[in-house]
C-alpha cells in the first residue's frame, strides 16, 4: 500500500462537478451571448416542399425599420468556396446534389431557405422576413420514400432523372442456398417512421469577424467543433487557420447537432460580408423544418431457419429516405446498422442492401443510434415472428441462437470482442418473473379483462464508439475515427484536460476528471476539463456514435501513462535513484524498500520551476496522445418492455421496462444510468408516440412541440436497470460505448409487447408508433 | 413602449417593454436573466418555468406588460449566498439533468409543485411535471430528485 489515502473514482456513482452552472441558470448556450454591434439574421423559408423561385423581391423587407440587409441566394453566391459538405458518399457512384446553404431557383422541401433578412433586433428580421416576396410555382412532390423509389414519382432533383441515390449491398454465405433449403423462412415487412430528435435547446449561432485579417469565430450549438472547422473551412473559402469554432454549454444533440448546417455558413458569410457580429437563434417550430430528421425507411426482412428454431440466414432490404439533400453523414446513417441485421445471433448467411431515395423532406441524418435502433427493431421483431411461426416461446428461440462464445466473427464480417447476451436474458428474466408475468397474463386473457397484460424482449448487441479510422476508411467516411486528448500539470498541482470530445449533457468533465484523478492521485476537483474550442483544443473528431469514452478517454488514460513516465524520470533524478527503482501507486513514487517519496504534482513543480532536471528534459509536464481503436465497441443486453393495452380505447402504456445492459466497466454507474434511461424514453418515444407526419402537399403537418407527442414524466415509468459486464478486451479501461444502448434496444421490446398483449385477438403486426388509434384498428382487423 | 415596474428575485424594476413582448424576453433580454431558458415556440415545453408570486408559470406564456406589479422568482434567485436550494441540491444528487436546458424550468415547477404538495406520490410528481419536457433524463432521476427534495426515501 502507498502512504497516501487510496482513492479510487473510476467505477463511483459521483454526482456531476459540472451541475452549479446548469442549476443556478448560469450556463453558457449560445442564445445567452451577445457580442457589440450583432445583427439577428432571420431566414426566409419556402412553404411548398417543391417550386420553381422565378424571383426574390426583397425591397419591402429592407424598407421595414431596423432592417440592415437582405440577401436572396443569388446575392450570396460569390461568398462560397463550395457547397456544404456529404462527407459520406457510401458508394463510387452515389448521387450527390449540390446544396448551398440557400436555394436558387428550386425549393426542395418545406422549410428549405431562399432568402435572409437581418436587422437590429430578432423581432424586426422576423417581422421583415415575412415582407420579401417570392414568386413560387409549386410543383408536384412526393414526401413517402416508397413513392419516391417508385417509377413516374416526381423527381427531387430532375438531373439525376431518378430519386436514387446509391444502392449499397453486403454478402456473406451462401445465402440462396441456405434461404432454398430452410425449413421455415418467415418475412416481414417495417417501417421505421420519420422522427423529429428535439433536442431541448434549439439550435443556435453566434458568428464575429474580424474583416480586415479575415478571421472568422463560430459559437454554435454544436457535437462537432472540429468537423465544422474542417469542412466549414471549404464552404466559406477561408484556410482553417482562420476559423475558429466553438462550442460553449450545448443543450443536447442525439446527432441532429451533428452536421454542417446553411445557417452555420450563412452566419459567417454575412459576419464576413458586413462586418459585424450575426446572431441566429431557431424557433422550435422553425427547427422542425430546418433541422435534420432522423429514421425514415422501409425495411424488408426475411429469416431462414430449420423447424427447430435454428436460424441460418437473414436478407433485408432497406429503402431509406434520405430527404432532399445529403446532409453531413445521411447516406451512411442507415448503414451503420447495415452488419448488425443477424443481431446477438449464429447464423451462415448475411444478404443486406439499402437504397437510399430522396423525397421532398428535411434531409435526414444521425438521430440517436443512427441505423442500429432501426436494425435492432427489424430483426428482434422478425425473431419474434419466427417464434410465431414455430410456435416457440420468444425466450427460447433467442436462447437458442445467441452467440454464447468471444471474440466472436459474425456473419456479416465484423468480430464482437466481447459479451454475455445469455447473462443478460438470464439476469432479465430474473428481474421480470417471467412464469409470475405469464400466469397474470394467462389470467387476464381467461377473465376478459379490457385491460390485457404484454411482454416484449429486445436481446440486442450493437456497434458503436465510431471507429477504427481504417474501416471508416473501407466505407468511404471522409474522416477518420480517432480522438485526442492532452493532460497538463499546472505547477500548483492541477490538471488540465484538452480532450477532442465534446459534451452535451454526456457528463465529460466528470467522467474524464474521474480516470485522471485515478491515473494522478488527485481529486476530480483538481481536474479542469476543457473542450469545444478548436483554439484550445486544435485536434478532435468531436462526439457521436458512443465514442467519447470509448476512444477519447483511452486517448486520455494513453496521455496520463506519459504523463507518469514523464514524472517518473523527474522523480527519479530529484531522489537520486534509477527510474526502474520506484514504485508507482496511487500518484506516489517510492523508491523501493523506503519510505523515500514524491508525488505527481510534486514533479510538476520541478517541470514547471525546471530549476533541477535531468539534462536534456524539456520543462513542463504535459502529453498528448491520439488513439485510434482497433475494433468497434460492442454493447449488448436485454431489455424487456411490459405494457398494458386498453383493448376498448387502444391506449398502450408502458408498466414495467427492465434495462440489463454489458457496457463493459463502468467510469460512473450514475451516469451510464441516465444514459440508459434517457435512450430507453427515446426508444419508447418511437415505439408508441413519435412520427413527423406529411400531407400529400408536402407540408409537414404536427411541425411542433403541440402536436408532434415528445412524451412527458406523466407517458412513461420508472426504469429498472442492470448490468452485466462483459469488459472489452480491445482497450485498457475494458469500456464500451453507453450512450445509445437505450435508443437501440427499445423499440422492438415495447412494440414485441404490445403485440404480445393482442396476440391471443391474433394481433401480429402493428406499427409504429404504436397510438391507440393504430392499435385499436388492429384488434378491429383481427377480429375480422 | 409600456412601463411597467416588476420585482424579481428580490429587486424592483421599472421597465418599458413592447406590449407584444413575452415575459421570457423580457427576463432574458431586458433583465439579462438568461437562466430561463426558451425551448419552444407553443408553451409546451416548460424550460421558461418562473415562479410568480410564488406559482410556476410558463414565462412563454405571459406578456411583459402582464407582469406589470407581480413580484417574480427565476433560477437566478433560488440559491442564497452560494447555497443550492433543496431542489437544486436534488436534482444534482440525483443526476437529474444531463445537458441542463430543460433544467431552470424543471426546478422552479418542482419548487411550486412541493409548495403545493409536500409530499407527492410518484404519480403525483409525473402528472405536476407533465408541462415540461426533457430530452435527456428519461424522467427517472428528475422524479427521483422531487421525491428527495419532497424529504422522501428515494426508492433504489
Amino acid at each position: 500500500m502507498s502512504a497516501v489515502e487510496e482513492r479510487t473514482f473510476v467505477g463511483a456513482p459521483i454526482p456531476r462537478k459540472e451541475d452549479a452552472k446548469f442549476l443556478t441558470g448560469q450556463a453558457r448556450y449560445v442564445e445567452n451571448l451577445s457580442a457589440p454591434g450583432m445583427l439577428h439574421l432571420a431566414v426566409v423559408r419556402s412553404p411548398h416542399a417543391h417550386a420553381a423561385i422565378s424571383s426574390v423581391d426583397l425591397s419591402a423587407a429592407l424598407a421595414a425599420d431596423g432592417v440592415v440587409a437582405a440577401f436572396s441566394a443569388a446575392d450570396l453566391a460569390e461568398e462560397w468556396g463550395g457547397a456544404l459538405p456529404c462527407a459520406w458518399p457510401v458508394t463510387e457512384d452515389i448521387k450527390i446534389p449540390e446544396h448551398f446553404p440557400l436555394a436558387a431557383d428550386r425549393a426542395r422541401y418545406a422549410g428549405d431557405g431562399v432568402a435572409v433578412v437581418l436587422a437590429e433586433s430578432r423581432a424586426a428580421a422576423k417581422d421583415a422576413a415575412a415582407l420579401v416576396e417570392v414568386d413560387y410555382e409549386p410543383l408536384p412532390a412526393v414526401t413517402d420514400v416508397a413513392e419516391a423509389a417508385a417509377d413516374g414519382a416526381p423527381l427531387v432533383h430532375e438531373d439525376f432523372g431518378t430519386n436514387d441515390s446509391y444502392t449499397w449491398v453486403l454478402q456473406a454465405g451462401e445465402i440462396d442456398e441456405v434461404f432454398s433449403s430452410a425449413d421455415v423462412v418467415v418475412k416481414e415487412r417495417y417501417v421505421q417512421q420519420r422522427l423529429v430528435p428535439n433536442a431541448m435547446e434549439p439550435r443556435a449561432v453566434l458568428a464575429e469577424s474580424i474583416v480586415s485579417s479575415g478571421e472568422l469565430t463560430l459559437t454554435t450549438a454544436t457535437q462537432i467543433p472540429h468537423l465544422l472547422r474542417t469542412t466549414l473551412s471549404g464552404v466559406l473559402g477561408v484556410p482553417e487557420s482562420k476559423l475558429r469554432i466553438i462550442a460553449p454549454d450545448v443543450g443536447g444533440g442525439f446527432g441532429s447537432k451533428l452536421d454542417v448546417y446553411a445557417e452555420e455558413a450563412l452566419a459567417l458569410a454575412l459576419a464576413r460580408r458586413l462586418g459585424r457580429p450575426i446572431k441566429w437563434v431557431e424557433e422550435r417550430s422553425e427547427g422542425y423544418l430546418a433541422t435534420i430528421h432522423g429514421r425514415d425507411m422501409v425495411q424488408e426482412i426475411e429469416l431462414a431457419a430449420t423447424s427447430a428454431g435454428k436460424i441460418t440466414g437473414v436478407r433485408a432490404h432497406l429503402t431509406a429516405s434520405m430527404g432532399a439533400y445529403l446532409q453531413l453523414v445521411t447516406p451512411g446513417v442507415p448503414l451503420l446498422g447495415a452488419w448488425l441485421y443477424c443481431g446477438c445471433y449464429d447464423m451462415q448467411a448475411y444478404d443486406f442492401s439499402c437504397t437510399g431515395v430522396f423525397t421532398h423532406t428535411t434531409p435526414t441524418d444521425a438521430y440517436r443510434g443512427a441505423g442500429r435502433p432501426e436494425s435492432t427493431y427489424a430483426i428482434e421483431r422478425a425473431v419474434n415472428a419466427l417464434a410465431r411461426e414455430l410456435d416457440m416461446d420468444v425466450v427460447d428461440v433467442r436462447r437458442l441462437n445467441m452467440i454464447k462464445e468471444f471474440p466472436a466473427p459474425i456473419v456479416s464480417g465484423l468480430e464482437i470482442d466481447s459479451g454475455d447476451f445469455e447473462g443478460a436474458l438470464d439476469r432479465g428474466l430474473e428481474m421480470l418473473d417471467y412464469d409470475a408475468f405469464r400466469s397474470e397474463q394467462a389470467a387476464r386473457r381467461e377473465s376478459g379483462d379490457t385491460k390485457q397484460l404484454g411482454v416484449g424482449f429486445s436481446t440486442y448487441v450493437e456497434m458503436c464508439g465510431l471507429a477504427p479510422s481504417r474501416i471508416l476508411g473501407a466505407i468511404s467516411y471522409g474522416a477518420g475515427g480517432w480522438e485526442s486528448a492532452t493532460i497538463r500539470f499546472m505547477p500548483t498541482g492541477t490538471v488540465q484536460v484538452m480532450s477532442g470530445a465534446t459534451a452535451h449533457g454526456q457528463s465529460h468533465a466528470t467522467t474524464f476528471s474521474q480516470i485522471v484523478a485515478d491515473a494522478f492521485g488527485v481529486d476530480v476537483e483538481a481536474v479542469e476539463f476543457l473542450a469545444g474550442d478548436t483554439a484550445v483544443v486544435p485536434l478532435g473528431m468531436d462526439t457521436y456514435g458512443s465514442r467519447s469514452l470509448s476512444v477519447g478517454g483511452i486517448a486520455l488514460y494513453q496521455a496520463a501513462g506519459k504523463v507518469v513516465e514523464k514524472a517518473r524520470l523527474i522523480a527519479a533524478h530529484q531522489l537520486e535513484v534509477a527510474a526502474e527503482d520506484l514504485e508507482y501507486e496511487n500518484g506516489t513514487f517510492t523508491v523501493a524498500g523506503t519510505d523515500r517519496a514524491m508525488t505527481v504534482p510534486e514533479t510538476a513543480l520541478q517541470a514547471w520551476t525546471a530549476h533541477n532536471l535531468p539534462d536534456g528534459m524539456e520543462p513542463g509536464l504535459e502529453a498528448t496522445s491520439v488513439y485510434d481503436p482497433p475494433n468497434f465497441s460492442w454493447p449488448g443486453g436485454c431489455h424487456i418492455a411490459v405494457v398494458e393495452v386498453d383493448t376498448e380505447t387502444g391506449d398502450a402504456r408502458v408498466k414495467r421496462y427492465i434495462a440489463v445492459d454489458d457496457v463493459g466497466n463502468m467510469v460512473n454507474p450514475l451516469v451510464v444510468a441516465g444514459q440508459v434511461h434517457g435512450g430507453v424514453t427515446q426508444g419508447v418515444a418511437q415505439a408508441l408516440y413519435e412520427e413527423a407526419v406529411y400531407d400529400d402537399a408536402g407540408n409537414l403537418v404536427n411541425g411542433s412541440m403541440t402536436n408532434y407527442l415528445v412524451p412527458s414524466a406523466a407517458e412513461v415509468p420508472s426504469y429498472e436497470v442492470d448490468h452485466v459486464a462483459a469488459p472489452s478486451p480491445t482497450n485498457p479501461l475494458g469500456v464500451k460505448g453507453a450512450g445509445e444502448t437505450g435508443a437501440i434496444a427499445s423499440t422492438p421490446a415495447v412494440i414485441n409487447a404490445v403485440i404480445d398483449a393482442l396476440s391471443h385477438l391474433g394481433v401480429t403486426d402493428i406499427d409504429m408508433p404504436a397510438s391507440p388509434e393504430r392499435v385499436w384498428r388492429a384488434i378491429e382487423e383481427a377480429s375480422q | 413602449m409600456t412601463g411597467i415596474r416588476l420585482t424579481v428575485n428580490g429587486t424592483s424594476h421599472e421597465l418599458d417593454v413592447e406590449p407584444r413582448e413575452l415575459l421570457v424576453y423580457v427576463l432574458r433580454e431586458r433583465l439579462g436573466l438568461t437562466g430561463t431558458n426558451v425551448g419552444c415556440d407553443t408553451s409546451s415545453c416548460g424550460a421558461c418555468t418562473v415562479l410568480i408570486d410564488g406559482e410556476s408559470v410558463k414565462s412563454c406564456t405571459m406578456l411583459g406588460v402582464q407582469a406589470d406589479g407581480r413580484e417574480l422568482t427565476t433560477i437566478e434567485g433560488l440559491a442564497t449566498s452560494g447555497e443550492l436550494h433543496a431542489v437544486q441540491q436534488a436534482f444534482h444528487e440525483e443526476h437529474a439533468l444531463q445537458c441542463g436546458f430543460c433544467t431552470p424550468g424543471f426546478v422552479m415547477a418542482t419548487v411550486s409543485l412541493l409548495e403545493e404538495n409536500g409530499s407527492p406520490s410518484e404519480d403525483e410528481i409525473r402528472e405536476g411535471l407533465e408541462g415540461n419536457l426533457c430530452r435527456c433524463t428519461g424522467y427517472h432521476n428528475i422524479v427521483r430528485a422531487v421525491q428527495a427534495a419532497s424529504g422522501k426515501e428515494v426508492p433504489a
